[in-house]
C-alpha cells in the first residue's frame, strides 16, 4: 500500500505543489521562530556570561524610598572595606542612569531606553577593566566624558571635541577625553554609553560619595562563595550581593523568560498559519480522492479493506508532509538568519553569535508538518474508504459529493449561535471575565462559521453575482455560478482567508476605536499647550522644572511629580502639582471643595478613592511621607477621576521636601499665544536644547498615541501575513483544481466562441468571488469581535465609542479582490491555453 | 439574416475546403491526417462525414470548423478564409457563424436549458431573436423544460438542448461531432430528426461526423473518408446503402 501511496504522490506532483508550499511556509514559520529564539538566547547568554566572566561578586543597592533617606547606596567607605578583604584583587563602584548624546543634527543617538551613562572607575593602574580605550583615556575630572566607539562614530566626535550630554535635566557640555569599546549589554543592543568622572556621575544619578553597584574581582584561587559571605558582612542590609556566576545565571534566566514570551507569540501566529493551511490540504486531498474514485474502487474490488484505503491516503499525506517539512525546516533557518540581520539593519542590535541548530526545532518542524498534513487528509481519507467497490464498474466518475449538508448546517448554526451568545454575554459583562467569555465565544463562532460556510456561500455570492454580471457580462455570470458549484471547496478556501481577515479586522476595529477614545480623551482633558517629558521615559529632575518655570512666555507650569503617601495607613500614589496652575493645564472637575485649597497645603482626592476610603472634604488624615516623617493632611477637594493624574493631588513642594531625588515624568506648560513654533523653541532652549527631552503639543500627543497603535497594528498585520499568504495559495489551489476539472466545459466554451481573454476573466472572477466571500465573512466576524472586546474596555476608557475603520475595511476588500486576481493568474493562463480539441475529447 | 431560404442560396457554398492537408509530427514519425482534401458543403444541405476510425473524418470537421489548424490548403466559411485568421478572429468566427454539437459535455451544468440555448448570443453580447428562439424551442419540443438544469434532463433531452443552442444563433453552418454517439437509438433518432428538420424547414446547413450508418442515412449526402482522403460520396443515402459501402471499404482495406 505504501508503494501505491508513493507512486500517487509522484504522479500528482503538480497538483500537490500548493499543498507542499503551504505546509512548507507553516513549518518554516515554526522552525524559524525556534531557531531564531534559540540563537538569540544563546547569544545573550554568552554575552552575559562574558560580561561577568571575571566578576567574583556583584553587589547592588537600590533601596526603597524610606531606606534611601538613610543610605542612598553603597558608600565609598563600604567599597574601600570590600577592597581590603582577603582575596580581592579589585573592586569598582558603579552608578548609572540616563545619558544621551546628540548627533550633528541635534537628534539623540540610539534608542531612548538604551542611552546609558555611568562612572569611569579606574583601579590602581588607572584603568577600568570594563572598558578598552581605543583613543584617549577615561574621564578623570569634572567636564570630561568618554564615549563608546559606535556613538562617537555616529556623532562624528573626536577626542578633544566638545560634546553636549543630556541627562534628566538641562544639557551640559563636556570635553571628550576618550573613545572605548565594551561588552556592556546596552551598547551591544544598539544604545549609547557615556562615561563620567565618578564624582560627576554620583552627583548626577545618586548622591556624592555613593554607588548603586559594585563589582568585585577576586585574586586567583579565591572561592567566590566564601568571598560573598565576607562581602555580605560589610554591605548594608538593603543591599543585595551575588556571585558573578549566580548573576550570569540569573540574567540568562531573565533572557530566557523574555525570549520565551516572544517565542510564544510567534508560535501562536505560526499556529494560525498552519491552521489556515489545513483547509488547503484538505481541499487537495478531497480532490485527489474524487479523481481517483475508480482506481480506489478497483482496489476495494480486488480486496483492499477500508482501513487500507484510508491508510494509503494518509501515507500519501505523510510523504507530502515530510518532504514539505524538510524544505520548510531549511527555509526556517534562512528565515532565522534573515530576521537577525533584519533586526541589525533596523538598529535593534543583537549580540553576535553562532546559529544554534538544536534538535527541538528539527523535531518540531518535522512532526508539525507531517501531523498537520495527515490530520487534514484524514477526512478525505475516510471518504475515500467509503467508495463502494461497484464504483469501479460505473462508466463515469462519481460526481463530487453532493451529500446533503443538513447535518453539517445544523451543527454549524448551533455552534455559531452558541459562540455569538457567549461573545455578547462577554461584551455585556465587561472586564477580564468578559474577555474570557469572548475568547471562548470567538473560537466557537469561528468553528461554527467554518462549518456553516458552504451554506453561506450561496446567498452571499448570490448578492455579489448581479454586480459581476452587470460589469463583466457572461464571464461574470459563469464565474459567479462556478464559484458555488462545489460549496464545500469554496467554503474551505474562503474559510482560510476569513480566519486571517477576522483577526486583521478585529484588531483594526479595536485599534481604531481605542485610538479614537484616546484622541478624544487627550483633546478633552489636556488644556496645557505643551507636555514636556524625557525621550527615555525616565523622569526629569527639579532643575528641569525650574528651567521651564523660567521660560519666557510660560503662563502656567505644573509638574506631574510622582509621589507616594501613606494616608491613614493606606499607601496611595500622589501627583505633586503646582497649586493654582494645575487646573489651567488639565481639566479637573471638582465634585466638592475647591482645588484652590492645594495652595494652603491641603490635598485633593479623586472621587473613587474618596468614596472607597470614606474620605470627605474637611477630613484631616494622618500621613507618613517616604522619609518616614509623619504629619497631617486635610482633604480640601474631591475631583472626578482623571487619566492624567494620580488619585491624590498635592503641592509638589510638600513631596520634594521629603525626597532625595524627585522624579518628574511629565511637566505641563501653557504659554502666551498657545502652541507655536516660537514657544516650542523657547521651551527647548530653556531645557538647553536637550535632545533627550521631548516637547509635545496636543497634536503631537495624539500622534504619539496614534503612532503607537499604528505600529502595533502593523506588527500584527506583519505576523498575520504568513496566514494570509497561505490562504492565497489556497485560492490558487482551488482555482487550479476547478480549471483542471472543467477542462471539457472550457473547451466547449472556447469552441462556441468564448475568446481566451474572457476565459481568463471567467477564472479570475471566480477567484475574486471566492476571495471577496471570504473577506466579507472575515470582516463581518472581525468587526463583531472588535466590538465585543471594545465593550469590555468601556469602563477603563472614558469617551469610548465604537469606530469602524471604513477606510481600512475598504482597503481589505480591495486587497481581497486583488488577491483573487493574483491567485488566478496561473490557473487562468492555463485555462486559456487549454487545447480545445483535447479538452473536449478528454475522457 | 432577413432573407428567407431561396433556390439560389441552396446552391451556394457554405464552407469549402481546398487541397486541405494536415500533418502531425515530422520525418519518420510523420502522420498524414488529411491528404489534399477538397470538398464543398452547400447551403441548406445536411452532410454526413463517415469513415473508419483514423480516417481523418473528425480532423476534417475540426479544420473546417476553425477548431484546429491545418498544414496546407485553404478553408473558407462563407467568404472568410480561415488560414490567415488569428485565434481571436477564429473565436469570433465560431461564435458568430458556426454552431456546434458535440458528443458529450455540450452543456454548462450551472445554466438552465434556456440559458444554455442562448449562451452563444450571451457571449457575443447580442440580444437573442426571441421569435426565432421560440420557434426553435417549439420545434425541438423543450418548452416545458426551459428552466431545468442539465442534470435534471435525460441524455436525449440534453442533446436536444445542444441542437437548439446550435440553431438559436442562426449560424451559417452547424457542425456535429458524433452528436448521437452517447444516446440510445430512440433519442438518437429524435435528435437526427431535428437536425434534418432544421435543414428542410429552416434552411440550415449541417455537417456531421458519424460512424453510424443509420445516423448517416438522415443526411442528404454522405462523404466517405479513408486514410485522410475522400474516397466516395453518396447522395440521398439509406442506412443499408451506407453500411454496404462501409463494408466494401473494410474488405478493400483488408485485401490491399
Amino acid at each position: 500500500m505504501f508503494r501505491t501511496a508513493l507512486r500517487n504522490v509522484l504522479a500528482h506532483k503538480a497538483r500537490l505543489l500548493m499543498t507542499v508550499l503551504a505546509v512548507m511556509l507553516g513549518v518554516a514559520f515554526v522552525s524559524g521562530t525556534l531557531v531564531f529564539t534559540d540563537t538569540l538566547s544563546q547569544a545573550f547568554r554568552n554575552q552575559s556570561a562574558k560580561s561577568y566572566d571575571d566578576v567574583a561578586v556583584a553587589v547592588s543597592m537600590y533601596p526603597s524610598p524610606e531606606d534611601a533617606a538613610k543610605t542612598p547606596g553603597l558608600s565609598q567607605d563600604v567599597i574601600d572595606r570590600i577592597g581590603k578583604l582577603d582575596g580581592v584583587a579589585a573592586v569598582s563602584g558603579r552608578v548609572d542612569g540616563f545619558a544621551g548624546v546628540p548627533d550633528k543634527d541635534g537628534k539623540l543617538i540610539g534608542v531612548g531606553w538604551s542611552n546609558k551613562g555611568t562612572n569611569f572607575a579606574p583601579g590602581a593602574d588607572g584603568k577600568d577593566r570594563s572598558y578598552d580605550f581605543t583613543q584617549g583615556a577615561g574621564p578623570v575630572r569634572d567636564g570630561q566624558i568618554a564615549l563608546d566607539k559606535d556613538t562617537a562614530l555616529k556623532g562624528g566626535y573626536k577626542v578633544g571635541d566638545t560634546v553636549r550630554v543630556a541627562t534628566n535635566g538641562p544639557v551640559k557640555e563636556y570635553t571628550l577625553s576618550g573613545v572605548f569599546t565594551t561588552e556592556d549589554g546596552a551598547v551591544s543592543a544598539g544604545g549609547s554609553l557615556v562615561l563620567f568622572d565618578t564624582s560627576v556621575a554620583q552627583q548626577q544619578y545618586l548622591k556624592p560619595g555613593f554607588y548603586q553597584d559594585a563589582t568585585v574581582v577576586a585574586a586567583k584561587g579565591t572561592d567566590a562563595d566564601k568571598l560573598l559571605d565576607e562581602v555580605l558582612k560589610i554591605v548594608p542590609e538593603a543591599a543585595t550581593a551575588q556571585t558573578g556566576q549566580a548573576l550570569a545565571d540569573q540574567q540568562a534566566k531573565d533572557i530566557e523568560a523574555g525570549l520565551g514570551a516572544l517565542k510564544q507569540v510567534l508560535l501562536g501566529f505560526a499556529g494560525i498559519a498552519l491552521f489556515v493551511g489545513v483547509f488547503l490540504i484538505a481541499n487537495t486531498f478531497t480532490m485527489l480522492v474524487a479523481q481517483r474514485t475508480k482506481e480506489l474502487a478497483l482496489m476495494r474490488a480486488v480486496g483492499a479493506s477500508r482501513k487500507q484505503i484510508t491508510r494509503s491516503v494518509l501515507a500519501e499525506a505523510g510523504v507530502v508532509g515530510l518532504v514539505a517539512s524538510v524544505v520548510g525546516y531549511g527555509m526556517g533557518i534562512a528565515l532565522a538568519v534573515g530576521l537577525r540581520s533584519g533586526m541589525n539593519a533596523f538598529d535593534l542590535k543583537v549580540p553576535d553569535g553562532p546559529l544554534v541548530l538544536g534538535a527541538t526545532p528539527l523535531i518540531a518542524a518535522l512532526s508539525v508538518g507531517v501531523l498537520i498534513t495527515m490530520l487534514a487528509a484524514w477526512l478525505p481519507g475516510r471518504r475515500a474508504a467509503k467508495i463502494p467497490p461497484v464504483a469501479a464498474m460505473s462508466s463515469v466518475h462519481a460526481a463530487a459529493s453532493t451529500k446533503s449538508l443538513v447535518v453539517r448546517n445544523s451543527i454549524g448554526a448551533a455552534l455559531t449561535a452558541l459562540g455569538a451568545v457567549l461573545i455578547v454575554l462577554g461584551a455585556s459583562k465587561g472586564g477580564d471575565d468578559g474577555r474570557m467569555f469572548i475568547a471562548g465565544g470567538a473560537f466557537v463562532t469561528l468553528i461554527g462559521v467554518i462549518v456553516l460556510i458552504p451554506l453561506l456561500s450561496r446567498p452571499v455570492i448570490a448578492v455579489i453575482r448581479p454586480l459581476f454580471v452587470g460589469a463583466f457580462g457572461v464571464s461574470g455570470k459563469l464565474a459567479g455560478l462556478n464559484a458555488v458549484r462545489n460549496p464545500r471547496r469554496t467554503g474551505a478556501t474562503a474559510s482560510a482567508l476569513a480566519i486571517g481577515l477576522t483577526l486583521v479586522t478585529g484588531l483594526s476595529v479595536l485599534g481604531t476605536t481605542v485610538g479614537a477614545a484616546l484622541d478624544k480623551m487627550t483633546t478633552e482633558q489636556i488644556r496645557a499647550d505643551y507636555l514636556v517629558s524625557m525621550a527615555s521615559g525616565e523622569g526629569m529632575n527639579e532643575d528641569a522644572l525650574a528651567a521651564i518655570e523660567k521660560t519666557p512666555g510660560a503662563t502656567a507650569v505644573s509638574p506631574q511629580l510622582a509621589g507616594w503617601l501613606t494616608l491613614k495607613g493606606k499607601g496611595v500614589s500622589a501627583s505633586g502639582v503646582t497649586p493654582g496652575d494645575i487646573e489651567k493645564l488639565i481639566k479637573l472637575n471638582t465634585v466638592k471643595g475647591s482645588l484652590d485649597s492645594l495652595g494652603q497645603g491641603r490635598i485633593a482626592v479623586a472621587e473613587k478613592t474618596a468614596t472607597k476610603q470614606g474620605w470627605k472634604v474637611g477630613d484631616t488624615l494622618p500621613v507618613e511621607y517616604v522619609d518616614k516623617k509623619k504629619g497631617k493632611l486635610t482633604v480640601g477637594a474631591v475631583y472626578e477621576d482623571s487619566e492624567f493624574v494620580s488619585p491624590v493631588l498635592i503641592d509638589a513642594e510638600i513631596i520634594t521636601a521629603h525626597e532625595q531625588q524627585s522624579y518628574i515624568p511629565q511637566i505641563f506648560v501653557s504659554m502666551d499665544g498657545g502652541a507655536s513654533a516660537a514657544n516650542e523653541k523657547a521651551l527647548a532652549k530653556a531645557m538647553g536644547d536637550n535632545p533627550a527631552v521631548t516637547v509635545m503639543d496636543q497634536k503631537d500627543i495624539r500622534d504619539l498615541f496614534g503612532g503607537q497603535i499604528n505600529m502595533l497594528l502593523n506588527i500584527m498585520y506583519g505576523l498575520l501575513a504568513m496566514a494570509l499568504i497561505i490562504a492565497i495559495l489556497g485560492v490558487v489551489n482551488t482555482l487550479a483544481m476547478s480549471v483542471f476539472e472543467r477542462q471539457q466545459e472550457i473547451g466547449m466554451l472556447r469552441a462556441i466562441g468564448l475568446d481566451r481573454r474572457r476565459v481568463k476573466r471567467m477564472v479570475r472572477l471566480e477567484a475574486v468571488v471566492i476571495s471577496l466571500f471570504g473577506a466579507v465573512v472575515g470582516i463581518g466576524l472581525g468587526a463583531f469581535l472588535g466590538w465585543a472586546i471594545g465593550e469590555t474596555l468601556k469602563s477603563s476608557l472614558p469617551g469610548y465609542a465604537l469606530v469602524l475603520p471604513w477606510d481600512r475595511i475598504g482597503v481589505f476588500l480591495v486587497l481581497a479582490g486583488l488577491v483573487g486576481v493574483l491567485a488566478a493568474m496561473w490557473p487562468a493562463r492555463s485555462a486559456a491555453k487549454l487545447n480545445m480539441l483535447n479538452a473536449i475529447k478528454a475522457e | 439574416m432577413t432573407t428567407s431560404p431561396t433556390v439560389s442560396r441552396a446552391t451556394a457554398v457554405a464552407a469549402r475546403a481546398t487541397d486541405l492537408s494536415k500533418v502531425y509530427g515530422q520525418g519518420e514519425t510523420q502522420v498524414v491526417a488529411l491528404d489534399h482534401v477538397t470538398v464543398d458543403f452547400r447551403q441548406g444541405e445536411f452532410t454526413a462525414i463517415m469513415g473508419p476510425s483514423g480516417s481523418g473524418k473528425s480532423t476534417l470537421m475540426h479544420c473546417v470548423a476553425g477548431l484546429d489548424s491545418f498544414s496546407s490548403g485553404s478553408v473558407r466559411i462563407g467568404e472568410t478564409e480561415l488560414g490567415t485568421l488569428k485565434d481571436k478572429q477564429l473565436t469570433q468566427l465560431r461564435r458568430d457563424k458556426i454552431g456546434f454539437i458535440f458528443q458529450a459535455f455540450n452543456l454548462l451544468p450551472t445554466l438552465t436549458a434556456l440559458e444554455n440555448i442562448t449562451l452563444p448570443m450571451d457571449i457575443a453580447g447580442r440580444k437573442p431573436d426571441k421569435q426565432w428562439v421560440d420557434r426553435v424551442i417549439d420545434m425541438i419540443g423543450l418548452s416545458g423544460r426551459l428552466s431545468h438544469r442539465p442534470a435534471q434532463l435525460s441524455g436525449g433531452q440534453q442533446q436536444r438542448v445542444a441542437v437548439a443552442r446550435a440553431l438559436a444563433s442562426r449560424p451559417e453552418i452547424i457542425f456535429g461531432d458524433e452528436p448521437t454517439g452517447n444516446l440510445d437509438s430512440r433519442s438518437g433518432a429524435e435528435v437526427l430528426g431535428f437536425l434534418r428538420n432544421s435543414v428542410r424547414e429552416l434552411g440550415q446547413t449541417v455537417v456531421m461526423v458519424t460512424h453510424d450508418p443509420v445516423a448517416a442515412s438522415y443526411a442528404d449526402r454522405v462523404i466517405f473518408l479513408a486514410d485522410g482522403r475522400i474516397v466516395d460520396e453518396m447522395l440521398s443515402p439509406t442506412a443499408d446503402g451506407v453500411l454496404d459501402r462501409m463494408k466494401a471499404f473494410d474488405a478493400k482495406g483488408r485485401t490491399s
